[in-house]
């Protein structure tokens, strides 16, 4: 499906997307600034999402940001991760203009309360408990970035290294933030829905295009170094099951290889007629489940694989066979119908994201972010000139034994 | 110059004629009804197949759910490795759900390749074999399942909490055990299958931009089926026996950092003219992030990273639901503001500006949740299983434009007071 856009650049830097679309009666309103965990000073990690709680806490102008966007029949909310930040507002078109000023005003400045921000660390410490301590494997991700990464920054999770860096978050500090990152120049803006483009045009200059640009962020984060051994953990925890984890360096969302990589975790872990699941889970009966999964990371990232061992199996056993299955992949070319198989999922899988709005608008921003919007229409193509040459020689690379990250989560009952 | 603090004009949602699209209904040879929703501008169609066949027409407990999970995992003509294969082979998603009332097979595709995939849905409806094997290898892994599901205080909750408003013995309040999936057999499954599924009956949802030729294609494929039952089976309508005692402390891990808190009372079914007034109660309440318990629990206090209340969707009768995983030294603080906010709704009219902002608020949100072609499936889906028709929709929507405070607070004087709630942490 070919997603019609356009892109203007404002005065002052911002980047700023169009899409019309005029089957629908809503309009979506979306944010992304370059800005994720990934910029965290090390001692002060988890402010990049803490931060995005703050964004809700009122503007310099506006010192209720809910109201109003409720009175215009709106709903919004945003997500933080280890790259990027992103704000969405979806409401009936007609009340596009309150999602400009609200959004805008918080380009524009922060009401910074310490009141605020007060209560939104006591809200995160309850979302870190919630999801990372109060559950069993909890602490699974915060262990796997730390064996995998040594140097760069994704060594730790978009909520925090550890509560006490959230709980002792100051008010300068998120000041000292705000003014880093949030401004035009680190920004991209996309309206999408049922509007007309010379319109909405008009909308971003009379809010958005009178902001500061302020100072473009340029990033220089230390790369990671070559992982040239294989790496090992050992956790015993009070969980039921033992679990394994492997976590393999890929390369970037924009590196040449992302579109086989992607597939590759596709035909390892994608359904129930995926490899690992049809030969661990079914027939050698191993593991309970087993999944194989990627975040399409902006630097170099990891394609893990986890799954829960069957009591009594031992641990050697499982990883030996995960072994034998990446093995495989490497050592010779799959069939050209499995590799159909993972394409046709893929092409379906862009359709239904394409279908909500706001999945649309999103994608906009995020393909803008990779260097350029208009990769948001030729993703499927890439993905259709992969090869089974390319799978079986990039299976070859990242499954090397040197490449790996082993997680042996044992239960110590 | 611009003027940053004044709200620009906004066009009070209120004021927007909603409406639902139509679906065009078709009964096939063999009596199965079928509600098409023909609209959309993806090539990508949903059918939602619904069988009563939910956990409330077992005997044995786990039954419903088992059977419904296998229906991909063998046929005559398949193994579980071909049906997955094929159905992914053409990018489909095939999913199936199992709940207490019905159980589901859905099917998402790309419009291309939709005549293709029917035959084999309709396989697994009729000629489903449910191999020992895989009835083994579904209970080893439904069991580690449970066993880490054991382990979270939230899952917990989820379980006592329906066992207390429907009663033990009741379908909507029984629940998994390592023991009941260690009794299930393939007989029972298989009995069940054909019970309820070959010879049960149906009714089939769907939506998308739809081919030409659709009637033909589901009369083909569907309507020749020997599915017999009644237009819904005898539901075993269990007598619902709520328990006596109210408040319950549950210790499940002793080294937990959160309470998870379910706070609950037995609601009336969608047929009772509160419903819906309750609806627009409950959004003020908890039903959204700016409802009161949000905005005193979490932006005001800090205690959880979300709250909700919600009328739960089930046919027989509903509930009344508070949710939430609160820090553990301020549980009983949190449980005590959700009860003073009740109190606040009993004693104190809703400010005429709140009300409007939530009611703006409601009709904007299902403006959004009409949009598309499933949306609107699921819309029909639910009136047309709980018996219900389209006035139903739009009474819905004349409720929330002009019910008034007094209204709204005379609900909340007659469900929600504390007495009638059940309550539990499980820390």
């Amino acid at each position: 499906m070919h997603i019609d856009y356009k892109k203007f650049t404002l005065s002052n830097g911002l980047r700023f997307i169009v899409h019309e679309d005029h089957t629908t009666p809503m309009a979506v309103l979306n944010v992304l600034y370059d800005v994720g965990a990934r910029d965290e000073d090390p001692g002060k990690t988890g402010f990049a999402h803490l931060f995005e709680h703050l964004m809700f806490g009122g503007s310099v102008n506006i010192k209720d940001f809910e109201t109003p966007l409720l009175m215009a029949g709106g709903e919004n909310n945003a997500f933080t991760t280890n790259d990027l930040t992103n704000y969405y507002i979806q409401l009936p078109a007609e009340n596009i203009e309150t999602a400009c000023w609200l959004e805008s005003d918080r380009m524009l400045s922060l009401a910074f309360s310490e009141k605020s921000l007060d209560v939104q660390r006591k809200v995160v410490s309850e979302e870190f408990k919630e999801h990372y301590i109060n559950r069993p494997y909890g602490d699974v991700a915060f262990k796997l970035r730390e064996l995998a990464y040594k140097q760069h920054p994704y060594r730790w999770m978009t909520i925090g290294q550890e509560l006490s860096h959230i709980e002792n978050a100051k008010l300068t500090d998120v000041k000292a933030f705000f003014f880093k990152h949030y401004n035009p120049s680190n920004a991209i803006l996309v309206m999408a829905g049922n509007i007309n483009t010379e319109k909405a045009l008009a909308l971003a200059e009379k809010w958005f295009g009178v902001i500061p640009a302020g100072e473009k962020y340029i990033r220089h984060l230390p790369a990671e170094p070559k992982q040239e051994t294989a790496r090992r953990m050992e956790v015993k925890a009070d969980v039921p099951l033992d679990a394994l984890y492997k976590a393999y360096h890929v390369g970037s969302r924009t590196d040449k290889s992302y579109y086989a990589m992607d597939l590759i975790g596709e035909l390892l872990g994608g359904g129930g007629s995926s490899r690992l699941f049809q030969s661990l889970v079914k027939e050698k009966k191993l593991f309970s489940n087993i999944e194989c999964y990627h975040f399409g990371s902006s630097d170099p990232g990891l394609l893990l694989i986890e799954g829960k061992l069957i009591k009594g199996v031992p641990m050697t056993t499982a990883d030996q066979a995960i072994g034998e299955e990446l093995e495989k992949l490497g050592s010779a070319d799959i069939e050209e119908k499995e590799l159909t198989k993972v394409k046709n999922k893929t092409e379906s899988a862009i359709l239904f994201e394409d279908m909500s709005l706001m999945n649309r608008a999103s994608n906009l921003a995020m393909y803008e972010l990779m260097g350029d919007v208009s990769f948001m229409n030729t993703e499927l193509e890439k993905y259709l000139e992969v090869t089974t040459r390319e799978i079986r020689d990039l299976s070859g690379s990242i499954f090397e034994e040197k490449n790996s990250n082993s997680l042996f989560y044992y239960s110590n009952n | 110059m611009l003027n940053r603090k004044a709200v620009p004009e906004i066009t009070d949602a209120v004021k927007f004629q909603l409406s639902l699209p139509p679906h065009r209904k078709i009964t096939l040879r063999n009596g199965v009804d079928v509600y098409l929703v023909n609209m959309g501008t993806v090539d990508t169609v949903m059918m939602n197949v619904i069988f009563y066949a939910g956990n409330c027409y077992e005997s044995e407990n786990l039954t419903a759910a088992a059977t419904n999970f296998m229906l991909k995992n063998g046929t005559r003509s398949k193994n579980a490795y071909q049906i997955n294969d094929f159905f992914e082979y053409y990018g489909a998603y095939l999913n199936r759900q199992a709940g207490h009332e019905t159980a589901e097979l859905t099917l998402h595709c790309m419009k291309k390749h939709f005549a293709e995939l029917l035959p084999v849905v309709s396989e697994l409806m009729t000629d489903s074999i449910f191999p020992e094997e895989e009835l083994r290898i579904y209970i080893k892994n439904m069991q580690q399942r449970l066993q880490v599901n054991l382990r979270k205080n939230d899952f917990i909750a989820g379980r006592l909490i329906d066992t207390y408003l429907f009663g033990p013995s009741h379908p909507y309040g029984r629940y998994s055990s390592m023991e009941d999936y260690a009794a299930l057999q393939v007989d029972g499954v298989k009995k069940f299958y054909k019970q309820y599924y070959q010879e049960g009956r149906c009714v089939i949802f769907i939506a998308g931009p739809l081919p030409d030729n659709i009637d033909t294609l589901i009369e083909t494929n569907f309507g020749s089926l020997p599915l017999t039952g009644s237009s819904r089976p005898d539901m075993a309508n269990a007598d619902i026996l709520p328990v006596h005692e109210k408040k319950y402390r549950v210790t499940n891990d002793a080294d937990s950092v959160q309470g998870a808190i379910r706070i609950a009372r037995n609601f009336p079914n969608r047929h009772h003219p509160d419903f819906q007034k309750m609806q627009v109660l409950n959004n003020i309440f908890g039903g959204f992030f700016g409802s009161r318990l949000m905005a005193n629990i979490r932006e005001e206090k800090g205690y959880t990273y979300g709250i909700h209340s919600y009328l739960t969707n089930l046919i027989q009768e509903s509930a009344l639901m508070i949710s939430t995983e609160a820090g553990k030294d301020v549980t009983e603080a949190t449980i005590g503001e959700v009860y003073l906010e009740m109190k606040r709704l009993c004693e104190e009219p809703i400010p005429a500006d709140e009300l409007k902002t939530s009611k703006n608020f409601m009709i904007g949100t299902l403006l959004g949740d009409l949009d598309g072609p499933f949306q609107v499936a699921g819309r029909w889906k639910s009136l047309i299983l709980n018996g219900l028709t389209e006035d139903y929709f739009y009474r819905g929507i004349e409720i929330i434009k002009n019910i008034k405070p007094g209204e709204l607070q005379e609900l909340a004087n007659k469900y929600l007071n504390a007495a009638d709630f059940y309550e539990l942490a499980v820390f």
